[in-house]
């Protein structure tokens, strides 16, 4: 082997002894988040039933909306994450920021898959219908739809630099809906309730109600930033892969070389 | 509890949703770790 490739066989061992630290002592800490994690979601459920006020208007059913508005907030801001991600890698060409922005725009999925669910179950008893079609709604399934098709985006390019630019361009784009769906029921009469947290004159909630609710929240901020955590791993892992599988073939065909020249 | 259907579904929708997503996250990380492992141990052997 010459010089060359020992300095690749010291940047793969580099890479070993960094990858052996967080598989021995970061993974103690970041089980410990888990457990943490756990345990806060734990007691959120705890104060959600048996803490919380009873609504007097909803009743009960209005003990959904702890799940989902703290599961939308944290989906708009694993999305204004991503939003960042998509602009840095345009700015810098750094890959770290397409890891980030894809790792955010899945766990924003996740989120909102979950708002997209408990929303309906929560308006079939109050509304009586499942579904409209309001602007919150509406906005809300686009956003749904935008992300999923980011998703799909990166499965069919195959080449990183121009799979990181195409989604990176189309990251922006999806992300506009963001504002659209939050601001939603502030700029357009919807069926959806208006906002009773930064909602103007005439809106507020319990001070109970509101101390339950940021319980949840950080509950769910936590779990966002563990996934968000281990998708961004999986994303450079997949990287260190094809550079380690590039430099087998690469070796593989000059043995191959040398024995035909032999 | 009146609704009590309502709510069960809806807080068992969400759980799952969080349960089996993190599961699959856990799972493909620990899949590209292994193929980390495998591909460096061939590497080493070169």
């Amino acid at each position: 082997m010459g010089p060359a490739g020992d300095g690749q066989r010291q940047q793969i061992d580099g890479t070993v002894q960094e990858m052996e630290m967080t598989t021995k002592s970061k993974q103690r800490v970041w089980g410990l988040a888990w457990v943490a994690t756990a345990i806060l979601l734990a007691l959120a459920g705890y104060a959600i039933f048996f803490v919380a006020p009873r609504e007097l208007t909803m009743g009960n059913i209005q003990r959904i909306f702890y799940v989902h508005v703290a599961t939308a907030w944290c989906g708009f801001i694993a999305f204004f994450i991503s939003f960042f991600g998509c602009i840095g890698y345009l700015a810098s060409r750094q890959m770290e920021w397409d890891w980030l922005a894809v790792a955010t725009a899945e766990v924003g999925l996740m989120f909102t898959t979950v708002v997209l669910i408990t929303g309906p179950v929560w308006a079939k008893p109050v509304w009586g219908v499942w579904w409209v079609w309001d602007a919150r709604l509406t906005t809300a399934f686009i956003l749904e739809m935008l992300y999923i098709a980011y998703l799909l985006l990166r499965k069919m390019v195959t080449e990183p630099g121009r799979r990181a630019m195409i989604s990176a361009v189309f990251g922006i784009f999806a992300f506009l809906d963001v504002p659209l769906c939050y601001f939603s029921i502030r700029w357009w009469r919807t069926l959806h309730p208006a906002p009773v947290i930064g909602g103007g004159p005439g809106s507020g909630i319990n001070p109970v109600m509101w101390h339950v609710f940021l319980f949840g929240l950080a509950g769910f901020l936590a779990l966002t930033v563990i996934l968000v955590r281990d998708r961004y791993r999986m994303e450079a892992l997949r990287q260190k892969i094809s550079e380690l599988a590039a430099d087998l073939e690469e070796r593989e065909e000059s043995l191959e070389s040398k024995e035909v020249t032999r | 509890m009146r609704n009590f259907w309502s709510i069960l579904a809806a807080y068992l929708a969400a759980w799952a949703i969080f349960f089996v997503y993190s599961a699959t996250v856990g799972r493909r990380l620990a899949r590209l770790e292994d193929e980390f492992r495998r591909l460096r141990e061939r590497v080493s052997k070169d």
